[in-house]
């Protein structure tokens, strides 16, 4: 299995920057400041990270703090797969 | 209403092709279906295809003056011409028609390039001083009619549309690359450049002489949102715009054939089809189009304003699939590449309108410019004031109440929404401030050109110069100035307003776009435009009079269209997979082609498109049927041509 951070690499890639040169951006790389998102691709992330990891996002953590760059979208995810398994 | 078309000899080249002029018009059929005229001399050959609306059996084109010194070719309406006439007959003028032409060649006998500050209307015309040998080519101006022109083998020619000069020998289109990115970042072209190399529009509001070989271009009128030294009480301007609307729709009724008026739902069509209907006792046909997405239907607005109204009223029903099959051929009529469908509909719209026999229809464009009703103002001012207090948690909470629809992005107390809108939020000395946001957002599509897909440095409209005077307006007055601009002029009535209706031989009239009304909304005192978050505050209070309460209290919405399932109905329409394989990609090659087709599979599941995303498929598309039909397939044919109706033939006179 891809590990979180590839699949979400290769999804931005693909399916948001459209690119053939794959993710060209730092893992840290802030999505709004860089303007590799717009406001309503937040939204496809979201569904993205529902849909491919089985997790539930909740209003209230669609924030920058969890989807504004590489790294912090694959610590929420990986961080909502664990408190899945511990329930 | 019409087309007009010319060819000028700036060198010593022999006299015009009749035939070429013919050719030229054949173009503009559309414009002008009831027949043609064309004056020819040594120097010139000029034509006009016509769409009778006033005097119809006396108004054949070409218009010469009293002496046969002057010429006229014209497209449009000066709606003031029964108040200027009497003038000129005062000063000794004969005529011979009852038309608004003639009233506009004597009036620039007597006066010159300085007639144009007198006429009220939307024109594009062009007179030929025959001693002279000089050729005067002028545009309305806020730019509802359009003039285009192009220096060729030592000639100038000019045309309503860009067709026409494309139909001359020799011709070719080339689009301009420069050009494509201004459409991908504003949604149009600066004039004077257009999207083809070599293809200029005369701006707006100036005028051209061309004399002696030479060409000189001036602008007679622009914008000024400098304030009145005193201002008046509020009642006391609800009564001016009241009377100024009344008098700008009354001439607006001027014709001899029936005039009816567009519908949207929204407040600026019902107050202006109210004014018609208060002012008027005929039988008055209203327009209208609904949408069998409820997402963009308006029409329960629609038929309770013609309701109210006691119009005969009429809607076109707009499918995903009327818009996908109409594109091609409404790009065929904007000539650029769009980054919206909403002209689309406009498209069908003015179909409905001809097929019930009707060519001329009054609409509510240009409210939204002059009396800041869109939501881009609304975002400037909110952003204004939270850059004064950047670290506030209340004041970007404002933002929250523009987009109020937007799932998940109001989540969370709209943080997104708020790091969106945070960027570059506090550079308000910017004179590019308000529209800044937009143009970046919109320059995302970028990533889709085959070169330079970085939208890096700055955005704005190299053209567009701002007047000194810019820098002392209120910023909204700053922003309506560059709205104005950027998008009604060279988009909302160019792609959207005159190319639309002129598909289907249907003039618009525009009651908030005399100048008058531009000229006093200007000078207002912000706050009676936008009250706090309110927009068309002033309007809204006229409102109160004219529509019911359901219509000036609602919620102001913005005109759009369906987008990718319009392409995408299952499956990629035929036309869509044509223009869009690879190997059409690569030949007309703006586009990178691997980037295009993971596009087109996102639109094609038919999951969640982001704005930009929609704005690139449309962008992509179009540009794409713009190649197909003027760069590969340039097609002169037609089925058939309308009569000729005038010739005027000098050309085998010795030139005095």
């Amino acid at each position: 299995m891809q590990n979180v951070e590839e699949m979400i690499r290769k999804y931005i890639a693909d399916n948001i920057l459209f690119s053939k040169d794959g993710y060209p951006y730092a893992d840290d790389a802030s999505f709004l400041e860089n303007g590799i998102i717009d406001s309503m691709n937040v939204l496809e992330l979201v569904v993205f990270v529902e849909d491919h990891f089985s997790i539930t996002v909740n209003d209230e953590d669609v924030v920058p703090e969890n989807f504004d760059s590489l790294q912090s979208m694959s610590t929420y995810v990986r961080q909502k797969q664990a408190e899945k398994a511990s329930v | 209403m019409c087309g007009i078309v010319g060819i000028l000899n700036l060198n010593d080249l022999p006299p015009v092709e009749p035939a070429v002029v013919r050719q030229m018009l054949t173009m503009l059929r559309h414009r002008g279906p009831d027949g043609f005229g064309i004056y020819r001399d040594a120097h010139i050959g000029m034509g006009n295809a016509r769409l009778s609306i006033i005097d119809l059996t006396g108004g054949d084109q070409p218009i010469g003056n009293e002496d046969g010194n002057l010429w006229t070719v014209y497209n449009g309406e000066v709606f003031n011409y029964v108040e200027l006439r009497p003038q000129l007959e005062a000063h000794g003028h004969h005529f011979t028609t009852q038309t608004d032409t003639e009233v506009i060649l004597h009036l620039y006998e007597e006066r010159g390039p300085q007639c144009l500050q007198l006429l009220n209307g939307q024109f594009a015309l062009a007179i030929w001083n025959q001693h002279e040998r000089s050729l005067f080519l002028a545009r309305d101006r806020a730019g509802i009619r359009p003039v285009f022109y192009a220096y060729h083998e030592g000639r100038l020619l000019f045309a309503s549309e860009i067709k026409s000069l494309l139909s001359v020998p020799g011709m070719q289109a080339r689009v301009n690359r420069d050009a494509l990115r201004e459409v991908f970042t504003h949604w149009s072209v600066q004039p004077p450049r257009t999207i083809f190399e070599g293809i200029f529009e005369l701006p707006p509001a100036h005028y051209l002489i061309a004399r002696d070989g030479k060409v000189e271009i001036t602008r007679y009128w622009d914008l000024d949102y400098s304030l009145e030294e005193t201002p008046r009480d509020e009642d006391a301007y609800l009564e001016e715009l009241e009377s100024l609307l009344i008098d700008a729709t009354r001439i607006r009724l001027r014709a001899d054939v029936p005039v009816g008026a567009y519908l949207s739902g929204g407040l600026d069509s019902s107050v202006t089809t109210a004014l018609i209907r208060s002012y008027t006792g005929n039988r008055l046909d209203t327009f209208s189009i609904a949408f069998s997405d409820e997402n963009y239907n308006e029409s329960p607005y629609q038929n309770k304003m013609a309701g109210f109204l006691g119009t005969d009223h009429h809607e076109v029903y707009c499918t995903h699939a009327d818009i996908g099959a109409a594109f091609p051929d409404v790009i065929w009529h904007t000539e650029t590449p769009i980054l919206r469908t909403a002209p689309a509909p406009m498209f069908l719209l003015s179909k409905l309108v001809n097929d019930h026999h009707f060519k001329v229809v009054m609409t509510g464009e240009g409210a939204d410019e002059i009396l800041a009703g869109y939501d881009i103002f609304k975002e400037m001012k909110i952003r204004r004031f939270w850059a004064r207090n950047p670290e506030s948690k209340l004041r970007p909470l404002l933002l929250q109440r523009l987009y109020p629809d937007i799932k998940g992005l109001n989540s969370a107390g709209g943080a997104y929404l708020k790091a969106f809108f945070k960027k570059n939020l506090s550079d308000t000395a910017n004179p590019w401030y308000s529209h800044a946001i937009r143009w970046s957002n919109t320059a995302r599509t970028w990533r889709f050109f085959a070169d330079a897909p970085d939208a890096a440095g700055a955005l704005q409209p190299e053209s567009l110069q701002l007047p000194e005077a810019f820098f002392g307006w209120s910023t909204l007055a700053q922003a309506q100035y560059l709205e104005f601009h950027t998008f009604l002029s060279p988009y909302l009535l160019s792609s959207q307003g005159d190319r639309m209706a002129m598909a289907h031989s249907v003039e618009g009239r525009y009651p908030f776009l005399d100048y008058r009304v531009i000229e006093f909304c200007n000078r207002l005192p912000q706050h009676l435009k936008l009250e706090v978050l309110t927009e068309k505050y002033l309007l809204k209070r006229l409102g109160r009079k004219y529509v019911p309460e359901a219509i000036w209290q609602r919620v102001k919405r913005p005109y759009r269209a369906p987008i990718h399932r319009s392409f995408f109905p299952g499956q990629a329409l035929d036309w869509v997979q044509d223009l869009t394989s690879e190997r059409a990609l690569r030949d007309s090659g703006y586009f990178q082609p691997e980037a295009v087709a993971r596009l087109l599979a996102k639109a094609a599941q038919g999951g969640a498109m982001s704005e930009v995303d929609d704005m690139a498929l449309v962008g992509i598309l179009s540009t794409q049927a713009l190649h197909h039909q003027f760069v590969d397939h340039f097609s002169t044919e037609a089925e058939s041509t309308p009569p000729m109706l005038r010739v005027v033939d000098n050309a085998g006179v010795a030139a005095s």
